[in-house]
């Protein structure tokens, strides 16, 4: 997928406006961690700073914070995870996606990284 | 989430190449590189299990030989369990004690006939054989067996994939064991394991152990499986795991293994106590402990997970988890954890403070899964 935006701590940022963006975590992070059993959803209306605990992914062995990519207001959370938490495995780019974001500060998005700088990391 | 793959540091079992063969992720486990999960993963990999079997390389636990007349008698200087009456081809689950009864490590005892045959733990065996020669060395023959891999073959089908190695060990029943040979390999087999699943458990040559599981593994029935899988398995079981649900500060009543005290070895016994820490652990088995573990199962998907808090309806700390997760067959999260005696009733009902919030779990019995031991 192009246009993703990604952090040290593996969560991707998609921006599908100038002030929304989707958040879910990397199909490396979700790889790592294994078949996922719970997602703890933010709530919708939640304040969030850049860099700070928004929710958990579970896998069947350990708990795993999700960061906020980006500063800004919780708009919405994907619901569907709550039953089936499975769908972040399955597609954690697509179906998978977490929540959706309202940036407070846009250039924010400058300061995360691009596909190539994250395969670097990740060794992908 | 950063992991680090120090291979090259960490002792290998004699299955490692096939492992990683089998495409599975490698990670230290008690100084081992073990099999966490394969491509399968951990959900697959228990529910399988639990439909069919599957092989599990425990090569890192300890395997020890004790010989000589007085072996028996000598052992049970150091566990609870009735060791003298064990009769040939028995096995027992028993415990090794401190002075004040506190648990030092689980093991298994299997009367081979020739010897007494010892599985302990992997995190604990330096400790462990340092303490059986500290104690027995003047009296016993310890051997400690370096050259074998164990393997365990878990589930409701293992016994007709065994029927197709050595048809005889289909006899075996639960807790016994017998030598055998399995594709020439001369193995000490057990009719035992950690699933809950009726299964083997397998002392095989370390040069036969990669052959042999080969031959299981091209059974259609069969699959490899990670320790993750064991573990999610073992806890919906109910079964304890050392250093989690067991340590040096708790005894056999708290935890909720009373059985573990034969009979012979009871106050009203023939062989009443004689263990390390007998006086304490007899009075609390008569009085009852001041703590209990009970299984924990949580309200709502939320894991519940070890070391998380358990309080009581006026917000007061009465418990720990243990050890908790998601349980794959009963698809729900599962938990086994210590609670003041007075909350340890079936049914209570209690919450566990996840991440500052309170989730609502009940006091239920830890054996989440029926187990499926086969005993004739």
């Amino acid at each position: 997928m192009s246009g993703l935006k990604f952090t040290e701590d593996h969560e991707w940022l998609s921006m599908e406006s100038d002030e929304v963006g989707v958040v879910g975590i990397t199909d490396y992070a979700q790889a790592q961690l294994g078949d996922l059993v719970f997602v703890e959803l933010p709530e919708v209306g939640r304040e969030v700073s850049q860099g700070e605990d928004i929710g958990v992914v579970e896998s069947v062995k350990t708990a795993s914070d999700i960061k906020s990519p980006v500063s800004g207001v919780v708009v919405a959370v994907n619901e569907a995870l709550s039953d089936e938490p499975g769908k972040v495995n399955e597609d954690p780019t697509g179906e998978g996606w977490i929540y959706k974001i309202s940036l407070s500060n846009a250039s924010e998005v400058e300061s995360l990284m691009d596909d190539a700088a994250y395969k670097a990391l990740t060794g992908e | 989430m950063a992991e680090s793959h120090n291979n090259a540091e960490m002792a290998k079992t004699p299955l490692y190449d096939l492992h990683v063969e089998c495409g599975a992720k490698m990670v230290e486990f008690a100084g081992y590189a073990m099999p966490v999960t394969f491509p399968a993963g951990i959900i697959k990999e228990h529910l399988h299990t639990r439909a069919k079997a599957g092989l599990f390389d425990v090569s890192h636990m300890g395997q020890v030989r004790l010989k000589g007349a007085g072996a028996a008698e000598a052992l049970e200087a150091l566990v609870p369990g009735d060791i003298v009456g064990l009769e040939k081809g028995a096995q027992r689950y028993t415990l090794f004690t401190n002075d004040k009864g506190g648990i030092l490590d689980d093991l298994m005892v299997t009367n081979t006939g020739e010897d007494l045959f010892l599985v302990v733990n992997a995190a604990c065996k330096e400790q462990d054989i340092a303490h059986l020669r500290k104690h027995l060395g003047d009296k016993v023959e310890i051997e400690v067996l370096e050259d074998r891999a164990l393997l365990a073959l878990q589930g409701p089908t293992a016994a007709g994939v065994m029927e197709e190695l050595a048809p005889e060990l289909t006899k075996l029943v639960f807790m016994t064991g017998a030598w055998a040979t399995l594709e020439g390999a001369e193995c000490f087999v057990t009719r035992s394991g950690y699933t809950g699943e009726d299964g083997y458990e397998i002392s095989v040559p370390a040069d036969r152990a990669e052959a042999l599981a080969r031959k299981l593994l091209a059974h259609p029935d069969v699959e490899a499986i990670g320790l993750g899988a064991r573990d999610s398995l073992r806890l919906e079981a109910g079964l304890c795991l050392y250093g989690h649900d067991l340590d040096t500060d708790t005894n056999l009543v708290a935890a909720n293994l009373k059985w573990v005290l034969s009979k012979p070895r009871r106050a009203d016994g023939e062989r009443a106590g004689g263990f390390p820490g007998a006086d304490v652990t007899l009075s609390e088995f008569a009085e009852g402990s001041p703590r209990k573990r009970v299984g924990l199962a949580p309200q709502g998907r939320a894991p519940v997970r070890e070391g998380v808090e358990i309080v009581n309806g006026e917000g007061q700390v009465v418990g720990v988890v243990t050890s908790g997760g998601y349980g794959p067959s009963v698809e729900k999260p599962v938990a086994m954890g210590y609670v003041n005696t007075d909350c340890s009733a079936m049914g209570t009902e209690l919450k566990a403070i996840v991440r500052g919030k309170e989730v609502p779990v009940t006091v239920v019995s830890a054996t989440f899964v029926e187990h499926r031991y086969y005993r004739g």
